[in-house]
């Protein structure tokens, strides 16, 4: 179709079928005409002998040596093929011409049979003889009499190309019928991926709705299947960076402005007491504005990488001994010791190491921020299910809160202000990627929250 | 003038052909030269001859009549390169004509008209029978009363049975021994029918005349010297025309001669002897032919009896049996066998 392309499927098929024809036809013809030949060969041949013996019976002994009345039924035998120039010759024991044409040619094989048929030519043209032989032996003559007849070749190659040509117009006719009927198959089966363009031409340049596979091909709908599962990729990344920035723009202006606010009260604070109180609070602000930056941004990659990523088989506990190792709640608390609890056996599920490790800290960060000492993250079982999990002594999140988790930007009445509420969106998102779901419970005074992903069987990858 | 030029290249062309032709004519006089061989009289194609000459002035036609067997011998030896060859050779002895195209001596041409010709008048496209010439019987009409006259060779046999006394040396025939087409006519005739074996007979039982030219048995029939003819050729009866000769193309079966036209393989102005063939066979060419008797025209009431007992001779390979050697001796032996051996009663 367009310049530069392959060819279209419509012409590989029928250099294809033509190809196939072609060589097919070069065979047909080929057998076509050797089999025309010899069966005409074969007819024309019988026609000399039959001239030949013709002759041959006609003579007899007179007075101790053989003569004839050419019969004229052998000249009409020939006259069947009405265009051919003859020759004819009865010679004697000697060789002797007895009568006939002086030049018609004698065979130069050794005799075999009564009859020899030989190719020679007759005035320049090529001509087929016949030799027949009739042994007389009488009481005053005894010897062989050859009758040699022959005829030009006009008639029996007209007959071998009809005969020829019998057998390749019904082949000729049926290759033409092929030729048209993929063209026909074709048309119909490239028709699909025509609707499909046409489709995508006329579409709104935002609209990835996924395109319909009914009535389309297998093979094509394998295509069409995986663009379409493309462009939800697609939208789904478009959505995300469409509301990552819409989300910083609306989230940045509130602590973008109150740093502004903060900065210029400090510059005009002439107490030097007031105004470290307030550089300290332009501090606390700016870390938030830090945090919240960095949420914004893990939680565009989780997206991102959810998406993007291909899964592979990972072991729950290396993520929780990662999110312990890294220490980043040393910044955040200090005082709070983390206990990990994990089992000897590996915890394997399908997933991503970064999103699965970002939605465990977010868990463990939200716990130190609103939970209570002593806090302990382990992985363990639970129903087939690998569990990841974090827990506190602290009364947990109100069911309303929790109701909400998957939102953006929840902040609760004990939210502080450095906290972007973009902690359990990020987890939410990582569960719903794989397939898992977050998973709350409270006993014995402690509060227990976690993901549970599906388990699959086998070894670290 | 004419004479003059006539006889200047009579002197010309003998010096080289060694008197084998009987008579020379000139037509037109253009730069490129024609030559006919033919065994068809100068005076009966004159008229075709100087309608063609008109019609083609770039052309000097020199027509060359020949004897049929020599024409023969000049055209074979010519095909093999041994003399200067004709443009275009016409005979009456047709399967000589056949004979030669066997030999592969000459030269194909297809046109529109050669295409209309029925296949007995034509063989490869190399050899055309230009004219349909009845071989016909004739008799006096003062001697034989109109209710004796035979229509057919049955008719023939009664009369020479009834009456062998008047008919006794009175009936003429071709001599086959020295008449290259009363031999043809008379081979025919024993292909053609049984009745030829009693035919022969009859003919030798009343001490028939086999004599050598079409004129002289013509002439023989008008003075009253023959009775009656059998096989003379119609087309010489016709140019003849004398008064008290009539004609009658036998019932039984009428064989019909096509002059044959061929252009030799070797010939130097095949175009003007492919023009001439077209001629030849154009309305205006074939009502020339008839004019001169060359065309046998039928009459409306007689169509029917002619049209079924009609026997073209084919231009056909089977003529070249006429020719064998053994077959053409047996043949005459069994000719003369029959005439020597006529009982004298």
């Amino acid at each position: 179709m367009a310049d530069g392309s392959a060819p279209s499927l419509l012409a590989r098929l029928l250099t294809g079928v033509v190809l196939i024809l072609g060589i097919g036809a070069v065979i047909v013809a080929l057998s076509a005409w050797f089999n025309g030949r010899s069966a005409s060969w074969e007819a024309y041949d019988r026609l000399l002998l039959g001239a030949a013996n013709d002759i041959a019976e006609s003579i007899r002994i007179a007075d101790g040596a053989p003569t004839l009345n050419l019969p004229t039924s052998a000249f009409e035998l020939l006259a069947q093929a009405p265009d051919d120039r003859v020759t004819y010759a009865v010679r004697g024991p000697d060789d002797g011409l007895i009568t006939g044409l002086s030049d018609t040619p004698s065979p130069t094989r050794e005799r075999l049979r009564e009859a020899i048929f030989f190719d020679g030519s007759m005035q320049g043209e090529d001509a087929r003889f016949v030799d027949v032989v009739r042994r007389f032996a009488e009481r005053d003559f005894s010897g062989n009499v050859r009758v040699t007849v022959g005829q030009t070749m006009i008639a029996r190659r007209a007959l071998a190309i009809d005969l020829m040509l019998n057998a390749l117009v019904p082949i000729a006719i049926a290759g033409a019928a092929l030729i048209l009927i993929s063209v026909i198959v074709v048309r119909g089966a490239v028709r699909p991926l025509d609707r499909i363009a046409e489709d995508m031409a006329g579409r709104d340049p935002y609209d990835l709705t996924p395109v319909s596979v009914e009535d389309v091909p297998r093979e094509i709908a394998v295509i069409v299947t995986a663009m379409n599962r493309f462009m939800g990729r697609l939208d789904r990344q478009f959505t995300a960076m469409q509301s990552l920035i819409s989300d910083t723009a609306h989230q940045l202006r509130t602590p973008v402005a109150a740093i502004r606010a903060q900065a210029e009260t400090a510059i005009e604070e002439s107490d030097p007491g007031e105004r470290d109180k307030r550089l300290e609070r332009l501090a606390r602000r700016t870390r938030s504005l830090g945090t919240l930056l960095d949420q914004m941004l893990s939680r565009a990659l989780v997206v991102h990488r959810t998406d993007s990523v291909a899964r592979e088989k990972i072991d729950l506990r290396q993520i929780a001994l990662e999110i312990v190792e890294t220490r980043d709640h040393e910044v955040l608390a200090p005082d709070v010791e983390v206990e990990l609890v994990i089992g000897e056996d590996p915890v394997m599920v399908l997933g991503d190491e970064f999103s699965l490790v970002q939605a465990g800290k977010n868990l463990l960060t939200n716990a130190l921020k609103h939970g209570a000492p002593p806090v302990r993250i382990g992985v363990s079982e639970d129903k087939g299910r690998a569990v990841l999990w974090i827990e506190d002594a602290g009364p947990g999140m109100s069911p309303g809160l929790l109701a909400r988790t998957g939102e953006r930007f929840q902040r609760s009445a004990a939210s502080r202000e450095d906290s972007g509420g973009l902690g359990l969106s990020i987890v939410t998102a990582v569960t719903d990627a794989f397939d898992g779901e977050i998973v709350v419970s409270q006993a014995n005074g402690r509060f227990r929250i976690g993901f549970a992903l599906p388990m699959v069987k086998g070894g670290a990858s | 003038m004419t004479r003059l030029i006539q006889a200047l290249l009579a002197v010309a062309v003998s010096a080289t052909a060694a008197f084998a032709q009987e008579d020379v004519a000139t037509f037109g006089t253009g730069a490129t030269p024609f030559v006919i061989r033919s065994t068809t009289d100068i005076a009966i194609l004159e008229p075709a001859l100087t309608a063609f000459a008109a019609d083609h002035p770039d052309l000097a036609i020199t027509y060359e009549q020949w004897g049929s067997n020599p024409l023969h011998a000049n055209a074979s030896s010519a095909c093999d390169g041994e003399t200067t060859p004709a443009d275009a050779v016409f005979s009456s002895a047709v399967h000589l004509m056949v004979s030669l195209v066997n030999r592969a001596c000459a030269r194909p041409f297809v046109s529109d008209r050669t295409r209309a010709l029925p296949d007995t008048r034509r063989w490869r496209d190399e050899v055309w029978g230009v004219t349909q010439e009845p071989a016909v019987m004739i008799y006096n009409t003062d001697r034989i009363a109109p209710e004796d006259v035979p229509q057919s060779r049955f008719d023939l046999l009664d009369l020479m049975r009834d009456d062998p006394v008047t008919f006794r040396a009175r009936i003429a025939t071709y001599d086959i021994e020295a008449s290259g087409l009363g031999y043809l006519f008379a081979y025919i005739d024993s292909l053609e029918a049984t009745t030829f074996g009693s035919l022969l007979e009859g003919l030798a039982r009343s001490d028939a005349i086999a004599t050598c030219c079409s004129t002289e048995i013509i002439e023989g029939v008008s003075t009253g010297e023959y009775l009656f003819a059998y096989n003379v050729l119609g087309s010489y009866v016709r140019n003849a025309a004398p008064a008290n000769v009539g004609v009658i193309l036998p019932e039984d079966y009428t064989l019909f001669l096509s002059r044959a036209y061929m252009i030799p393989a070797k010939a130097r102005n095949p175009m003007a002897a492919e023009q001439f063939l077209d001629f030849l066979l154009s309305e205006r060419g074939q009502a020339m032919l008839a004019s001169v008797g060359l065309l046998y025209a039928t009459d409306p009431d007689e169509l029917r009896t002619v049209q079924s007992a009609r026997r073209s001779i084919p231009l056909a390979p089977p003529l070249l049996v006429a020719l064998d050697g053994s077959t053409e001796r047996q043949f005459l032996e069994r000719w003369t066998d029959a005439f020597s051996a006529a009982p004298v009663p």
